[in-house]
């Protein structure tokens, strides 16, 4: 069996367009609102959410023949839980700025939709390797969607991009001025409202009858 | 699907349970020196930025160690306190004590033109959770020379601003007493402050709350320090 057989890569690009965790299965949306203001702590929130999904999905699913069902969704929080305790304390430990940008919304990942529905879809009945793969494919999905929406949010909201000023000063004595609303939480619902009609205009599958 | 005896259960979760604690606090002992050293040059970072010195992560230790040349811990009657140490002071106990028991904080730093630059730490309540901050005082102790101000959670691009150097900057120059008596702090004006106006700078529009808690956070953390002020104006 080779690393990447095609029905794993389909697991990594699913995904990404027509099983995307934010556009399609509307989950982990609150984070991204959080989030976004900027893109770096957007990409580091992105990495982490990767890392959770794609170490519980493994972890959850090599134990997968042991696990009692009746006790299977506390097993899963405290996997998920400690996995989220070390991704914060190596992010207060590595990259003390973005953590604390991030503030709670580290410690929330806990609570992403995302990552119980893996486990509980896709883990609990998978091999270890094909769970990891599908936990990573996740986490994409979920960055892009991030990176996409900081990247417009710090672009029209800061006129910065990963910091660095690209608006430039002559725009501003121009009279060009940062759009406030970009900053706001509701702007990024807005544009993954906006993401999400984009998507369906193009795949017309996605989109619901009646 | 198997069927799990309740014994399997228990020791399921107990040695799940063990196995878990052990990780974490093997992870959390190991990192602890990490995260102290960021919470240690974010503050020196931070008491660099009140008297104007730029520091990144790298260098802050080091520039720290060359400008802040003395600290000591005073009293509410300004008196130095002995065998305190300035730096590992938690304010936020401290505020949380009689202003009469509290250890009060002074940094001294020695500009590279070998004028001396007192600073005061400061902390307050903001609109969605605490704002904290250092100034500097000029050697009148009077005279503003620097301010840095963040917070946990103030609104992106309301209450947040309190970090920027455009909210910032108008505080330099201004004076927290009047008439050398009086002391009034440093207003935080809605509307915005006259250009002459010694003793006040200019709020942040729909920031208000953040504004006003910052007004409240310097009037009630320098006041402390007024006897020290007095007693200690160099001309």
């Amino acid at each position: 069996m080779s690393i990447l057989s095609s029905k794993n890569f389909k697991l990594l690009s699913n995904p990404l367009n027509m099983e995307n965790p934010v556009t399609v299965q509307i989950l982990g949306i609150c984070s991204a609102l959080a989030v976004t203001t900027k893109l770096k702590p957007a990409i580091v929130m992105g990495l982490s959410v990767l890392v959770v999904t794609a170490f519980s999905n493994l972890v959850i699913s090599a134990m997968r023949n042991y696990i009692p069902p009746r006790i299977r969704i506390i097993v899963q929080l405290v996997v998920v839980a400690s996995m989220v305790i070390l991704v914060d304390q190596l992010l207060r430990a590595f990259v003390y700025d973005v953590s604390k940008q991030l503030s709670v919304y580290v410690g929330l990942i806990i609570t992403n939709c995302i990552i119980m529905g893996r486990l509980e879809a896709f883990a609990m009945g998978n091999k270890p390797w094909p769970s990891f793969i599908d936990g990573v494919g996740n986490g994409i999905g979920y960055s892009v969607i991030l990176i996409v929406v900081a990247f417009i949010r710090e672009l029209f909201g800061s006129g910065a991009v990963l910091g660095y000023q690209v608006v430039p000063q002559s725009f501003y004595d121009g009279g060009y001025v940062n759009n406030g609303m970009m900053i706001m939480p509701t702007m990024a619902l807005v544009l993954v409202g906006v993401i999400i009609w984009i998507q369906r205009s193009f795949n017309k599958e996605l989109i619901e009858k009646d | 699907m198997k069927n799990f005896s309740n014994t399997y259960i228990f020791t399921f979760s107990f040695v799940m349970v063990v196995i878990v604690a052990l990780l974490l606090s093997l992870a959390a002992m190991q990192l602890k020196p990490f995260q102290d050293k960021n919470i240690e040059v974010e503050k020196k970072q931070n008491i660099l930025a009140s008297i104007r010195i730029k520091s990144t992560v790298k260098d802050a230790v080091e520039l720290y160690s060359k400008y802040v040349t003395e600290s000591y811990v005073i009293n509410s009657k300004g008196e130095k306190q002995e065998g305190a140490d300035a730096f590992s002071v938690d304010l936020k106990a401290e505020l949380g004590k009689p202003v009469t028991e509290r250890m009060l904080p002074v940094f001294v730093g020695t500009l590279d033109d070998q004028t001396k630059a007192y600073v005061m730490p400061l902390r307050g309540k903001g609109l969605w959770g605490p704002i904290w901050g250092y100034i500097s005082l000029q050697p009148d102790m009077n005279t503003v020379y620097g301010t840095v101000f963040d917070h946990q959670g103030e609104t992106p691009g309301l209450g947040a601003e309190i970090s920027t150097e455009w909210f910032q900057k108008p505080f330099q120059g201004k004076t927290i007493f009047k008439d050398s008596t009086e002391f009034i702090s440093v207003k935080v004006l809605k509307g915005g402050a006259k250009d002459d106006d010694p003793h006040a700078v200019d709020a942040i529009s729909g920031g208000t709350i953040t504004s006003k808690a910052l007004e409240a956070m310097l009037d009630s953390c320098l006041v402390t320090y007024k006897p020290y002020f007095i007693q200690n104006r160099h001309k």
